[in-house]
């Protein structure tokens, strides 16, 4: 049946809402494939704006993955500002993809990636929006299947109420084997409804569907066994892992928006996964194995998308850039290629080495030497012992030092505040730091107009970390931190004034943390708030943290935990935690045992240059590190312009 | 010492061209600035020879001369281009507008003559759909207007709220029969009606045509409409549709406004029904 174009409604309501050219579409290579013609059709969301969400590489992949299918067609939806929400609500018009403007509600699949915990209120305005019902358990055969990606899937207990199933780790296989199911399914004549099609994405490596689990509590409050509730399914779900990245050359042709966003350029993952084992850090832990991307697939990928673009620049993206084997050469090889072109390269830098100095250099051979940033993320030596960062002082010093002599202006250091076992020391200690990086640049430049720059926010501990046992520091304690530091810093007549100050503050941290490490009696804490009309809880401007904690009072009342037991409670080894029957490959024991050592102040190696640490993710998963070198080197591209006339 | 950038300071300009374009449907809804990012970009893919500037961070050498505001359609806008390699002006045309999205179209390239683009831009003809006005209404209104001496008008603008009068930069405010669009719009020339197809046909529309002198600070179509709502208390009850149709050199005595590329000929009957 064909699917009528929501956009002859739409279009009266646009010149009516600030930045319409987000909802119209027409980004070039987007595409609108025929309706009738597929059998599959999946609409992808990113939660949050269209300027945040268009340039996120996890639904730019898919939508090409899925769109290069026969039969199968992807678009994409965000989330609407309230301007147009009032205006769509009071006109009836409902959630739209932006590519052909199709109801989202017309959908077999409403794929949605979450970066962050905070684009959760944003999925009920979808939700909302399109006439789905907002619970899974209300759904019937006629509504899209609403499926959770990206890391905060990793414990989507706290949405399990609105979500029909999640997918574990890497997107691009387990959206071709969802989209096999469904059409398997489609075409038996749909046998056992809703049900019988999520019992067989249950049978899908990585996909788990929360309703086929029960959760049982103790009398305090905490989990007692989390369980299977019908045959056939397993006890724990194992997260998807694809192997050779050289196998998924995405994105191929990437979308250009009309309107601005947030980062536009060629982007290129030169590997995913990460080892260095900083113990805060949730990504790395949950897209283990490191597998890189061939030096040559690289050069490819960039080729073709800066053709298919017109970017001009390039990000060489990853957990870790600086870290890929052959970094040097891709760096260097790039740089050649495009020297001349006005083209520019990035490495978003985020370790504190004098190698990446040289490479940034390498990068910006002909451009602008504005700004570098390093993430030391603790301020004491000691802390950074804890979160496994190894950083010495005198590292940062002789890397900042290196920065200024190439003619670096300004340096920014990323810093964490509310680490385990963290006192005001360690974070005073970062105005020391910082003091030393001014003194160190001004010597190094020779008097040079010098910047450094502090960015700190609050640590929030996550699920398949090994900090998540620990207590999240409460709020208050975040800013009364905070406010030491800055006074530190802005007393200092020598250097303060060469030193910059920027901090999010404590509040937003605590419902992060509380849809962290949430279980599903966070669900009703999320809908409370959007039902009292929380959207957009990544902009300060929309994010209201007394109507987190109202809601958090009124949803829980009557329960044996609140926010703090939440957020602020350590947990013991025995406890059963919401996301342990959900694998990211980690051994669990492994887990504890990092984290004691960080408790003890002892630091963990990279397993890419020591020996295994039994971590568990290669076995577990079959899996193994794939990295180089290849020995290969980028030739240069032989251009072909016919430029007439 | 501060650093310079390295190698060969970037090639001169051996080329000016001059293009026409045209900003179409949904793309209406694009910014200036939106669409100047598409359109470097759009450079970058069809490999055109664009020159740039010096520096650390170079820019591309394109001037953008008077675009039309966010919303509004055009079928006349106009920009400069500086390349480092002559090129046929045909085929830089033909090669932005491929890679370009369908909506913002290169309707002609010529090489630039003397004098600057700017000032030929001297005025514009811009037709106006009021949904839901009725033709007779708006006649009315337009009467007030243009018996009025000055309408005083505010807008925000970057520098604060400025009060200035709409009234004298009118040339000519018509209101065109619907059959006459309707001749048009089956000649399937101009996308400007597109907007309007979900509406119910029995629905009055008033269509206005206003030739508009470029004055400083600029007088644009929602100001002449917010002078109407003043003299005539007339107010759309829907947003109304704006379409640029042409922009130039302006015949004080006939009101016609021909097109700087091409020195004669009404732009009516020459561009904007390109067949």
């Amino acid at each position: 049946m064909p699917v009528e174009s929501l956009y002859s409604r739409l279009e009266p309501l646009l010149p009516l809402v600030s930045k319409p050219i987000q909802y119209v579409g027409g980004e070039l290579n987007a595409q609108v494939k025929d309706w009738d013609s597929c059998d599959v059709r999946w609409a992808l969301m990113y939660p949050d704006a269209y300027e945040v969400g268009l340039p996120n590489q996890g639904v730019m992949i898919l939508y090409e993955v899925l769109n290069e299918l026969d039969g199968v067609l992807a678009e994409r939806t965000y989330a609407v500002w309230p301007d147009l929400e009032r205006l769509m609500r009071e006109h009836r018009v409902p959630q739209f993809t932006v590519d052909a403007h199709r109801p989202v509600s017309a959908f077999d699949v409403l794929g949605v990636s979450f970066s962050t915990e905070l684009g959760y209120t944003n999925l009920l305005l979808a939700l909302d929006l399109a006439g789905i019902p907002l619970l899974a358990g209300e759904r019937d055969a006629s509504h899209p299947v609403v499926i959770a990606g990206g890391h905060a899937a990793f414990n989507p207990e706290p949405i399990a109420d609105f979500v029909d199933a999640a997918v574990l780790g890497d997107g691009e296989q387990a959206v071709l084997e969802i989209t096999a199911a469904l059409r398997r399914w489609k075409s038996a004549g749909r046998p056992g409804g809703r049900v019988g099609l999520l019992e067989r994405l249950a049978g899908v490596a990585g996909v788990y569907v929360p309703s086929f689990y029960d959760v049982d509590y103790l009398p305090d409050g905490r989990i007692r066994r989390v369980a299977p509730n019908r045959p056939g399914v397993p006890w724990r779900v194992s997260k998807s892992t694809v192997s050779d990245l050289d196998e998924w050359p995405y994105p191929k042709a990437p979308l250009v928006p009309l309107a601005e966003t947030v980062h536009e350029r060629m982007s290129v993952e030169i590997f995913r996964g990460c080892t260095r084992g900083c113990r805060f850090c949730q990504a790395g832990m949950i897209t283990r194995p490191v597998r890189e991307r061939s030096i040559t697939g690289i050069g490819e990928i960039v080729a073709r998308g800066l053709q298919a673009t017109g970017y001009e620049e390039v990000g060489l993206l990853s957990l870790s850039s600086a870290d890929h084997s052959e970094i040097a050469s891709i760096a260097k090889g790039l740089a050649d290629r495009y020297e001349g072109s006005a083209t520019s390269l990035s490495l978003p830098s985020t370790r504190v080495d004098a190698f990446n100095v040289d490479l940034a250099n390498e990068l910006s051979r002909n451009g602008r030497r504005s700004g570098l940033t390093f993430a030391p993320e603790g301020g004491s030596e000691r802390i950074r012992k804890v979160i496994n960062k190894m950083v010495t002082e005198e590292d940062l010093i002789r890397t900042v030092t290196t920065a200024y002599e190439h003619g670096w202006r300004q340096v920014k250091l990323y810093f964490m505040c509310g680490l385990p076992t963290e006192t005001d020391e360690d974070v005073l200690q970062i105005a020391e730091l910082a003091r030393r990086v001014i003194q160190a640049g001004r010597e190094a430049s020779g008097g040079g107009d010098i910047r450094c720059t502090v960015s700190i926010g609050a640590f929030v501990p996550k699920p398949h970390t090994p900090f998540q046992w620990a207590a999240q520091l409460g709020h208050e304690a975040v800013d009364a931190r905070l406010a030491r530091l800055r006074e530190q810093i802005r007393s200092d007549r020598r250097y303060g004034r060469a030193i910059g100050f920027r901090y999010h503050d404590g509040p937003p941290s605590i419902v992060e943390g509380l849809l962290s490490r949430g279980d599903r009696r966070v669900g009703a804490v999320i809908r409370a708030v959007y039902e009292d009309g929380g959207r957009f809880d990544g902009w300060s401007e929309h994010f209201s943290f007394q109507r987190w904690m109202v809601a958090a009072e009124r949803a829980l009342a009557g329960q044996p935990v609140d926010v703090d037991w939440f957020t602020t409670r350590e947990r013991d080894r025995t406890e059963v935690l919401p996301w342990d029957h959900l694998d990211s490959g980690l051994d669990k024991d492994w887990l504890w045992a990092d984290w004691q050592d960080a408790l003890a102040e002892v630091e963990v190696e990279d397993c890419r240059w020591n020996p295994c640490f039994d971590c568990g993710v290669c076995p577990q998963l079959g899996t193994s590190i794939q990295i180089g070198p290849t020995g290969r080197t980028l030739l240069p591209l032989v251009t072909v312009s016919t430029p007439g006339g | 010492m501060a650093r310079v950038p390295e190698g060969p300071s970037p090639a001169p300009v051996v080329q000016r061209l001059r293009l026409r374009y045209a900003k179409r449907g949904r793309l209406r809804f694009a910014s200036h600035r939106d669409f100047a990012r598409a359109f470097e970009r759009a450079l970058r893919r069809a490999g055109v020879p664009v020159a740039h500037s010096a520096g650390f961070s170079p820019h591309p050498r394109v001037s953008y001369a008077n675009a039309a505001p966010t919303g509004v359609a055009s079928e006349a806008e106009y920009l400069e281009l500086g390349l480092t390699e002559r090129c046929d002006p045909e085929w830089v045309r033909e090669a932005l507008d491929a890679a370009l999205p369908e909506g913002l179209d290169i309707l002609t390239a010529v090489e630039a003559g003397s004098g600057a683009l700017a000032d030929a831009l001297q005025a514009s003809l811009w037709l106006v759909r009021l949904p839901g006005v009725r033709p007779e209404t708006a006649e009315a209104g337009l009467r007030l207007l243009l018996a009025a001496d000055a309408v005083e008008v505010s807008r925000m603008t970057k520098n604060g709220l400025r009060t200035f009068d709409a009234r004298a930069a009118v040339h000519t405010a018509t209101v065109v029969p619907v059959e006459a669009l309707e001749a048009l719009e089956a000649l399937e020339a101009l996308p400007v009606a597109a907007a309007g197809r979900g509406q119910p046909t029995t629905a009055p529309c008033a269509i206005l045509q206003l030739v508009v002198r470029h004055a400083t600070p600029a007088v644009r179509p929602d100001d002449v409409l917010d002078a109407l709502r003043r003299v005539a208390d007339l107010t759309p009850p829907a947003p109304p549709e704006v379409t640029r149709l042409a922009q130039g050199p302006l015949d004080e005595a006939t009101g016609t406004v021909s097109d700087p590329l091409h020195e004669a000929g009404p732009i009516l009957a020459d561009d904007a029904i390109d067949p």
